[in-house]
């Protein structure tokens, strides 16, 4: 299940929802990863832009790796500003058994980092300034370019 | 006409493009001094999949998006 919020996520409404959903479906393992904007470099928050049609399709593919593992994949992710101390992501994976959930969080956070359509923003004196340098590269990049 | 997206950070409208492979819009693209420098970073998709051959062939109802580096999270 995937959700897109407007604003920072609410933290324990979204797990309480999840949690009554799943808790009595025989699973023995629940383990969410909750996101906190942090307050560095002089940042107010962050901003995000979500491209929904490929974010969600990266998302189904995950879910049918997890369903493969008898596991099933929850995420919700805030578009717009977050300020800080706020939530913008929160994923979880639940699973009959506790490794399984553990490496599959794991790794299904570290794809979602590099290939998810997620444009992140750093709000500065009220502006968002993209945050290219900690942004990451999507396979085939620069197919387009001129050529020198 | 196909309709090319400029997602995210890159802050253009959508344009409608008259071609028949994406190496007629790298061609198309090739005097825009400024969008050269998002098109070194950006990523293809070709309604909703990511694209890594520019022989792809581009029918009228297409949608091509340009995605910038991400950054979710």
């Amino acid at each position: 299940m995937l959700e897109l919020h407007e604003g920072s996520l609410h933290v324990k409404e979204i797990l309480a929802t999840w949690y009554d959903k799943i808790c009595d479906k025989n699973y023995g393992a629940f383990i969410p990863f909750v996101g906190i904007v942090r307050d560095e470099d002089g940042i107010e928050g962050l901003s995000f832009d979500i491209y929904e049609p490929i974010l969600q399709s990266w998302f189904d593919a995950w879910q049918e790796k997890a369903k493969a593992q008898n596991a099933i994949l929850l995420m919700a992710h805030a578009r717009g500003d977050v300020p800080n101390h706020t939530s913008s992501y929160i994923s979880a994976v639940v699973s009959p058994k506790r490794k399984v959930a553990l490496k599959l969080i794991n790794d299904f956070v570290e794809d979602f980092k590099a290939n998810a359509p997620i444009w992140k923003y750093d709000l500065i004196d009220g502006k968002r300034v993209y945050a290219k340098d900690r942004s990451h590269l999507l396979q085939g990049h620069g197919l387009l370019k001129a050529d020198a | 006409m196909a309709k090319v997206e400029f997602l995210g950070p890159i802050g253009r409208p959508s344009l409608d493009v008259d071609i028949s492979n994406l190496n007629e819009l790298k061609d198309y693209f090739k005097e825009d001094k400024e969008l050269q420098e998002w098109l070194g970073i950006c990523a293809v998709a070709v309604n909703d999949t990511l694209v890594c051959d520019l022989n792809m062939p581009i029918a009228s109802e297409d949608k091509i998006s340009l995605l910038p580096p991400v950054c979710g999270g």
